[in-house]
């Protein structure tokens, strides 16, 4: 019965850290002149190629006012460049047996494609074409933006659990980006222009403030070969702003957050605490966190569980989550969704009380010793997902980590000590760090 | 710069790329079939297994037992209660999931060559040695509670509920395989019991293996895995008699955007016309951007952010479905533009570039789903579910090439049949009435 509350809105993030010694053996790292970082992993198993175009560019990056136009720059790039009509890039793709597509987050903005790997020429030269040459006329614009708004509808306004998390997440950060949506507050959605895309477009868009994922069938010869091809001839820009977003003032105060919509039928209570992210050179603290998170609400064994779930029946579901991929402060999240008859508030308190007991009594030895095996064995599993690779590079890279940090991570999960987790513990664990929320239906009045 | 792509393009378009995957038959000594694929490059080994069946084999009154019995499978095995099974498959670093639909159930493995002995002993006990304890049954029962209670209040469940209560009616199809709050609420551990020995029968088990196994080697595991299930399971369910009127019905649930399902009947994967109807479907609405759905609902119109069609070949029942959201004041148009391509296909067909374009991308994306070892295991298996022998691997693409213009548009004249089209609608939608056939 894992993950069996799917669409939960805090699905547990997975296990893996998917670089090792062995998958480390895969990848080559080299920088074009004019600043691109290129990183090719190699998988000969299949002769499929994947490209993907990270940019160090996501929501977190925006103008106050214009939130969402990143997601929705990300959108516009489908349409046509100086030689590519409008949807000319997908189509080209589909045509030739491959699968394009694009996401967008607080910190970077990302392009792919999947396709034969004698294609690879092909989608490099689509791809840096995009970099530079995009032409967008106002039609495409407001149609696009109309899909926009339905995106929003689908994944946020239609979802009370949505809606619960940007609120929650807009208390969190007072003062960081990351308390925009990515996909935009909806009334200035409605109001994205073409020039708000066009800024955006021209201030990060360049192969400084790019990494390119090469990931298949495919040598570091010849993928550098084709990417000075392809990429070389584009300029730098000198202009490219510092990244340095406004960051949170020190927490002194806890702070709460109820919302109540027609559309919840399961209750739940969820807690973040503020804490700190993978940071080149240091992420000793990140690793003690992931693995703190595993030891708290990481399946049927972890600590919520045992308290909440087989000792008490407080609890259907409980889960912990931290991910240490993030420019900025990151958070350490957990929830628990009450069995029938127990109160919210009888939840948060049997998670508090959890928190009270591990903090005193400390790591189970055996219990971390079984999570380090599941965190050795998915560096062996990793190696059978080229594609995922290419993603966790494509992550680390964009938020401020380099290949070196990416392949030091397994050792250091695997070196870190009980103590370490239980100091990272006591520090993030902080109730006047914490946003507690409770998402209820209605209250039924008579 | 557009003419000189072009060229380059359908140069590279003749040379589309091969899987060159070897698949081996075998049959261990215990006399069970099974699809390998062997690859020693990484130290693990992806298994799948299925049991046809699953959750349309709940005995009438029992809806929901295969379910909370497939959902019990790692809540204690042999001498290990929930904790000691988790605590066994953690320290092994094996991954086992166990999952149910409308027609099997389906056990997906991965575990290291290092362990494999433990690994499959630990897989065994949660297959043939299920303890279903009655604090673990009550737990599980509760997760699944909280489940059905949560989806009568989410647009997405309330559609699919909606849909399958109009099309398939009393057949098991017709209700979700969760149960219900009465239904599940009633089941007892005599229930779950005969649901395992119903569900999981050597004689409705289909298994593929890829990675770091010899042909020896996986015969011995299969052996020791599943030797000890029954030989013979609960009879499958008669076919279902979808009942497609054609109009709109709608739902009002208060939600900004309306969630739409639509079907007609669809076409069996052994029928001569599949592959004709298959690249149809690809053009109407299977593709990415490129399908005419996408062109006219979401990129000329801006009227949703995704609207696809696909064909649904359910063991029981073959409907040709589809899906589209948009908000409530919009989307009586989506569904006039859905309506009006699907009558326009059904009249006009397909143009020769569109049959060109839609062949050259189903061959060209075909092998790159061989990519990894669990994704192999999952093809692998899902074909001898369909009947289809190792040798598809290597014919499939002709079979798309072989398709004709001709054929795809008498195909798409026969089949295509907008007065069945009919659409379930959970929302608010403005303009838009219940007008069933």
């Amino acid at each position: 019965m894992r993950h069996f509350l799917a669409g939960l809105t805090l699905a547990l993030l997975p296990l893996a850290a998917p670089t090792s010694a062995s998958t480390a053996d895969q990848v080559t790292h080299f920088t074009l002149d004019n600043g691109l970082d290129v990183v090719v992993i190699e998988d000969h198993r299949a002769p499929v190629v994947t490209q993907m175009l990270w940019y160090r560019a996501g929501s977190a990056d925006e103008t106050p006012g214009v939130s969402g136009v990143a997601h929705f720059l990300e959108h516009l790039l489908f349409k046509g460049t100086k030689t590519m009509e409008p949807g000319e890039f997908s189509a080209t793709v589909a045509r030739n047996g491959g699968s394009d597509n694009a996401f967008t987050s607080y910190d970077y903005t990302a392009y792919f494609q999947r396709i034969a790997a004698d294609r690879l020429d092909l989608i490099m030269r689509m791809e840096s074409d995009r970099m530079t040459n995009l032409q967008l006329d106002e039609a495409d614009i407001m149609t696009e933006r109309d899909v926009i708004i339905e995106e929003r509808n689908q994944r946020v306004e239609n979802s009370p659990g949505a809606l619960f998390r940007e609120q929650k997440n807009a208390m969190q950060y007072l003062n960081h980006r990351y308390g925009v949506p990515i996909i935009g507050w909806r009334h200035e959605m409605e109001a994205l222009d073409l020039d708000a895309a066009l800024d955006y477009y021209r201030t990060f868009y360049a192969p400084n403030n790019a990494i390119l994922i090469v990931a298949g069938d495919v040598t570091p010869e010849i993928v550098r070969t084709l990417a000075e091809t392809h990429y070389g001839p584009i300029a730098a820009n000198p202009d490219l702003p510092e990244r340095v977003r406004p960051q949170e003032p020190p927490q002194l105060a806890e702070r709460r957050i109820t919302m109540r919509d027609a559309r919840v039928s399961q209750p739940y209570v969820t807690r973040s605490y503020l804490a700190p992210e993978r940071d080149s050179g240091a992420q000793e603290k990140a690793a003690a966190l992931t693995l703190l998170a595993d030891i708290l609400g990481g399946g049927q064994t972890s600590l919520l569980a045992e308290k909440l779930q087989f000792q008490t029946q407080t609890a259907v579901q409980v889960g912990a989550s931290y991910s240490g991929l993030s420019l900025d402060d990151t958070t350490f999240d957990l929830f628990v969704v009450p069995a029938p008859g127990v109160t919210l508030e009888q939840a948060e308190a049997a998670m508090d009380e959890a928190l009270i007991t591990f903090l005193e009594t400390g790591v189970d030895a055996d219990q971390l010793e079984r999570i380090k095996m599941q965190f050795r064995a998915s560096e062996t599993y990793a190696r059978d997902d080229a594609g995922g690779l290419a993603h966790r590079y494509g992550q680390a890279l964009t938020q401020g980590l380099t290949v070196a940090d990416v392949q030091a991570w397994p050792t250091l999960i695997q070196d870190t000590t009980a103590e370490e987790i239980m100091q990272a513990a006591r520090d993030v664990l902080d109730h006047t760090q914490s946003v507690t929320g409770w998402l209820m239906a209605p209250e039924v009045t008579q | 710069m557009i003419r000189f792509v072009l060229s380059f393009i359908l140069l590279l378009a003749a040379l589309p790329a091969r899987a060159e995957i070897e698949v081996r038959e075998i049959t261990t000594p215990g006399g069970l079939d099974a699809w390998l694929v062997e690859d020693h490059s990484i130290p693990f080994v992806a298994l799948e297994l299925r049991f046809r069946g699953g959750g349309s084999l709940d005995p009438e009154g029992k809806r929901g037992v295969t379910n909370l019995m497939v959902g019990l499978l790692e809540e204690g095995a042999a001498e290990m209660d929930a904790q000691g099974f988790a605590r066994a498959s953690e320290s092994l670093a094996a991954d086992f999931n166990y999952s149910v639909n409308d027609d099997r159930v389906s056990v997906s493995a991965r575990f290291l060559t290092e362990n494999r002995d433990q690994a499959i002993d630990l897989l065994r006990a949660s297959l043939v040695e299920p303890r279903f304890d009655p604090d673990a049954i009550e737990r599980v029962r509760a997760q699944i509670l909280s489940i059905i209670n949560s989806a009568q209040t989410d647009p997405r469940d309330i559609v699919a509920k909606a849909f399958d209560g109009l099309v398939f009616g009393d057949h098991p199809y017709g209700s979700s395989l969760d149960g219900t709050a009465e239904t599940v609420t009633a089941l007892t551990r005599d229930d779950i019991v005969a649901a395992h020995q119903g569900a999981l029968a050597r004689d409705r088990i289909y298994i593929s293996a890829v990675g770091d196994i010899t042909e020896a080697e996986l015969a011995a595991l299969l052996d020791r895995l599943l030797g000890g299930l029954p030989e013979t399971g609960a009879p499958l369910p008669g076919a279902a008699d979808p009942n497609l009127p054609g109009g709109v019905k709608v739902t009002d649930f208060a939600t900004p955007q309306s969630i739409v399902a639509f079907a007609q009947p669809g076409i069996d994967r052994d029928h001569p016309d599949f592959f004709a109807a298959y690249i149809l479907n690809h053009i109407l609405g299977g593709g990415g951007f490129e399908s005419r759905l996408m062109t006219e609902v979401r990129e000329k119109r801006g009227l949703t952010y995704g609207v696809y069609s696909y064909l649904a070949d359910k063991d029981a029942a073959q409907l040709w479905m589809g899906s589209v959201a948009s908000a409530n004041d919009r989307v009586a148009e989506a569904i006039s533009v859905i309506r009006a391509e699907w009558a326009r296909m059904h009249t006009d067909g397909v143009t020769p570039e569109e049959l060109e374009n839609a062949k050259t991308y189903l061959t060209g994306a075909y092998p790159l789903q061989f990519e990894g070892n669990g994704p192999i295991a999952d093809i692998a298996v899902g074909m001898q579910m369909e009947g289809l022998p190792t040798d598809y691997i290597t014919t499939r693409n002709d079979k798309v090439n072989a398709v004709t213009l001709e054929d795809i548009n008498r195909v798409a004249r026969d089949l295509l049949d907008p007065e069945a089209l009919t659409f379930v609608v959970v929302g608010q939608p403005e303009g838009l009435d219940s007008t069933l056939n």
